[in-house]
């Protein structure tokens, strides 16, 4: 089954990601996306993650569509103004790619390429309005395709966004611009996320809450001071600390967070981050 | 307003190395209270383009440069010394070094970078910006632009990047201009505003308009 139809289904949804490398040696990512076959419903390829210059998404995208697995082609409105963004939409379509997850996209300061002009032509939703009128059969502005493309949309929502008002404001919007499924933030504060839920049920649109494992002390500690919106309370930080098997650990709090969240949204999107090989261990755990 | 900074004395000299005598032009607009340009800095710069064996022919502190009709005038009263040299240093912004170089039909340097200010001009207002859009969003933001508030200039609304303390995570020093059109709003009572979708910025609109490029003004600027 599809993503759609597993989100349609109401089943509990799981999605993963992989990163392309920075070059042409791609068999190592080929790998870690064989490693999730059969246990997710959905790959997400990321674009250019952190700005950091690398192999393109499309592309990538295209090598799993192609290995019969399931691509989610994130697109982020960076580094392709309105012309771009659409050309890469219908190249997309032609390649038989469905799903596409529609990102601002990390400000290009913050990457490898600091010197980069950013673009930010259109935005998140402004993007998700773009393929809307692209399947209706038209341009942005207007001007009529010859064969129009069919997606199924999705988009983020930072459920520690600061105000979370603000971030509850972007997610109707989205909705409302065409997003069919969301992804989140990594999340750890399992009861602020409950709030957070019952703050977008109204909306009804399927959640599936990120999941970054935890590989240290150290990174939950970063994490907290330097990712925007995200939150990891002390006693995980503790139990990391303690460990004496990292990866055991970490694991297990990705399983456990998994159950707790389980009733809360219709599925998680893990975000391995290096850890690609420890996905289906964690999948085992969670039993699922 | 512009905002100028003066660029290292050794690039200034790099770009002098073919020539002997300079003129200085400085402005006492912008560059005048950017620190850049006024009388003070152009006497400073003089006495330190002598020390370096340059022969600085005279020099003009015009009160705006970027006016191309003030500046001509003003090099008129100045023929002499201007003939007399090789090139002209303009302490100013990027605005009045083309200026003076479309006007003085010499090589004109420039001795300052203009730093962006997000398209401010007139006088110096504090934070609030305008990027010159053509396309006001004010009234739907609480007067708080996003085009020059937030990083990636966003019209639908705050991304997921604003920190706990409700600053940029571009730039940990700048407030999240979403979150300030947020509590606005809020104060205001009109955080409705914020399901509005907008359509994606008209960059012709970013454009000077016809009517300013038919006018006299414009005509004047443009030499015509």
């Amino acid at each position: 089954m599809g993503l759609q139809e597993s989100l349609a289904s109401k089943k509990f949804v799981v999605t993963s990601e992989i990163g392309p490398p920075k070059g042409t040696h791609i068999q190592e990512m080929l790998a870690d996306a064989e490693l999730l076959r059969g246990r997710v419903e959905g790959i997400n390829v990321t674009d250019l993650q952190s700005s950091v210059m690398r192999l393109g998404s499309l592309s990538v995208c295209h090598l799993l569509q192609e290995r019969g697995l399931e691509p989610i082609f994130q697109m982020t409105c960076r580094d392709r103004n309105r012309l771009g963004l659409q050309a890469d939409l219908l190249s997309a379509s032609v390649l038989g790619i469905k799903n596409v997850l529609a990102l601002t996209g990390d400000y290009a300061s913050l990457g490898d390429h600091p010197q980069a002009k950013p673009v930010f032509d259109l935005d998140s939703v402004s993007l998700l309005r773009v393929i809307k009128a692209l399947e209706a059969g038209t341009d942005m502005v207007g001007n009529p395709l010859s064969g129009a493309p069919k997606f199924f949309a999705g988009a983020v929502v930072n459920p520690g966004g600061n105000p979370v008002e603000a971030q509850i404001f972007k997610m109707e919007k989205k909705i409302k611009a065409g997003a069919s499924f969301f992804q989140t933030q990594a999340v750890y504060d399992v009861g602020a996320f409950e709030k957070f839920m019952k703050r977008a049920a109204p909306f009804q649109a399927p959640v599936l809450a990120g999941i970054i494992m935890l590989k240290s002390a150290g990174m939950a500690r970063f994490m907290n001071k330097n990712v925007a919106g995200v939150f990891v309370p002390e006693p995980l930080i503790q139990k990391m600390a303690k460990a004496e098997d990292r990866v055991k650990t970490s694991i297990e709090i990705a399983a456990e967070l998994i159950k707790e969240l389980k009733g809360m949204c219709q599925g998680v999107h893990i975000m391995p981050i290096g850890w690609e090989n420890k996905v289906p261990a964690v999948l085992d755990a969670a039993k699922l | 307003m512009l905002l100028s900074q003066q660029k290292p004395l050794e690039e200034i000299l790099g770009f002098l190395e073919r020539e002997k005598n300079i003129f200085i032009f400085g402005c006492n607009g912008c560059a005048e209270a950017s620190g850049t340009g006024g009388k003070p800095q152009v006497l400073e710069m003089k006495e330190a383009l002598e020390k370096a064996g340059k022969k600085v022919t005279g020099f003009s502190v015009v009160d705006f440069l970027c006016q191309k009709a003030l500046v001509q005038s003003r090099l008129r009263g100045k023929t002499k010394e201007l003939k007399a040299a090789d090139s002209i240093l303009a302490m100013t912004c990027g605005v009045g070094v083309q200026a003076v170089a479309a006007v003085s039909n010499k090589i004109t340097h420039p001795a300052c970078n203009t730093l962006p200010l997000g398209g401010m001009r007139g006088e110096w207002q504090g934070s609030e910006r305008c990027q010159e859009c053509g396309d006001c969003v004010l009234d739907m933001t609480g007067g708080i632009c996003p085009l020059t508030a937030c990083s990636k200039f966003l019209l639908n609304g705050a991304c997921g990047g604003t920190t706990k303390e409700g600053k940029c995570e571009v730039d940990q020093e700048m407030e999240c201009g979403w979150r300030l059109i947020y509590e606005r709003l809020e104060k205001l009572g009109q955080v409705e505003k914020l399901r509005q979708v907008y359509d994606p910025k008209d960059h012709s609109k970013m454009m000077p308009p016809k009517g300013l490029r038919l006018s006299e003004r414009w005509a004047l600027e443009q030499g015509k």
